[in-house]
């Protein structure tokens, strides 16, 4: 036992300061290598990229000025261009450029309150976010870094703390401080997404709010965690679904 | 904020004598109380939470060894409506005075209340508690509460 310890240790490599307040979230570039992002409390979001010559971190560009409240997450594009952010003051930013000048490109606008996470999903056509109002919103990414709202989803009864869509196909997935997980699935093409499953305390789920969730690479099993104090792992038959011959319960 | 008050008469325990400081930076039973004790009611601001019984020293549970305090609080009245404004309240002065390494949890003592669970939830809730002391207006109301304390 003592010699796998060794092995799994996790090792600090480097501790990057510059936030001024609690760091909300953070995540890497999937396209670009040694690039990360980092949003805060302190209403701002840091780059921070690795030195291919030292292979120590700094801080690349901070991207100030927009968000008036916390940043409370942010996802990078699938292609590593774009960089969405989700904040308390209502809003959600969509940024670029960042090799030369970070610029807030669009700035949706339609949450009633805080938003608490943003999610794009596995070819990056579609954003979601949510927030306080217990509201999900799907938007179509459209050319020129518009976007355009596709679908708005309420079904949850409380704040909705993240959304995350699967990583292979576009169904999407929301958890809540109503203690459910819910599943929106769209039968055809044109946006129509409904609510084809919920994980509540009465099949299995969580007794408490459902802070978080992950899927693996293959995408046929999620895990979630919550206030409830446990963290749950969930599986459904990936293949099933994948063949087009409908939803697949969780 | 209303204001009628929901809690007009509200009884008012004597106090109790409270033992000379010794070691102002410890954090045992003793001065988690002594920081929380003071916080004036919302309702009545010449009356404290102490005075109204809302707190007692039976209402704080501290491990210093495990880093965390629990506060249990009795609202006036089973209806009264400020409770989360009380438990904010305490919340944000204990997290203000203890270290760093404190996990400070306070609910509302069970049965004492008809949204206990609600505000319990709510308390519970370190992204909603934060959100909420951004709005200037709490921050207010709750820094009044806490002024000379």
């Amino acid at each position: 036992m003592k010699l796998m310890d060794k092995n799994l240790g996790l090792v600090e490599v480097q501790k990057l300061e510059g936030h001024t307040d609690r760091v909300w979230n953070v995540a890497w570039n999937p396209a670009a290598d040694g690039v990360l992002a980092s949003c805060s409390a302190d209403k701002t979001v840091r780059i921070w990229e690795q030195s291919s010559l030292t292979r120590s971190w700094t801080c690349k560009a901070v991207l100030e000025g927009t968000h008036t409240r916390t940043v409370k997450s942010l996802a990078w594009s699938p292609s590593g261009k774009l960089l969405a952010t989700a904040s308390f003051d209502g809003t959600t930013c969509v940024w670029e450029n960042f090799a030369t000048d970070s610029e807030s490109v669009s700035v949706l606008q339609v949450h009633e309150s805080e938003v608490k996470s943003v999610s794009w999903n596995a070819s990056g056509s579609l954003l979601a976010t949510c927030g306080r109002d217990k509201s999900v919103w799907i938007w179509e990414v459209l050319p020129e870094n518009e976007f355009e709202c596709a679908a708005v989803l309420t079904g949850h009864s409380e704040d909705v703390k993240m959304v995350l869509w699967h990583p292979t196909m576009d169904v999407l997935f929301s958890c809540s401080y109503d203690n459910t997980i819910k599943i929106w699935w769209s039968e055809d093409e044109y946006g129509d997404y409904n609510c084809v499953q919920t994980l509540g305390e009465l099949n299995n789920g969580h007794s408490s709010t459902v802070w978080s969730i992950s899927f693996n690479a293959a995408g046929d099993k999620m895990v979630t965690c919550s206030d409830d104090l446990t963290v749950k792992i969930w599986k459904t038959d990936i293949s099933m679904m994948q063949t087009g011959e409908g939803y697949v319960p969780w | 904020m209303d204001s009628v008050l929901t809690n007009k008469n509200p009884i008012i325990y004597p106090k109790r004598t409270r033992r000379s400081r010794t070691d102002q930076s410890s954090t045992d039973e003793f001065s988690s109380t002594n920081r929380i004790r003071d916080i004036k009611d919302p309702e009545h601001p010449e009356l404290s939470l102490e005075d109204l019984n809302v707190l007692t020293e039976e209402s704080v549970e501290v491990d210093d060894h495990k880093s965390y305090v629990i506060i249990t609080f009795t609202p006036t009245l089973p209806h009264c409506h400020l409770p989360t404004h009380i438990g904010l309240c305490i919340l944000v002065k204990l997290v203000q005075s203890l270290p760093a390494r404190f996990k400070v949890d306070v609910r509302v003592a069970p049965g004492s209340h008809d949204k206990e669970t609600t505000v319990n939830k709510q308390l519970g809730d370190k992204e909603r508690v934060t959100a909420a002391l951004e709005n200037p207006e709490l921050v207010a109301l709750l820094n009044k509460m806490m002024q000379v304390c």
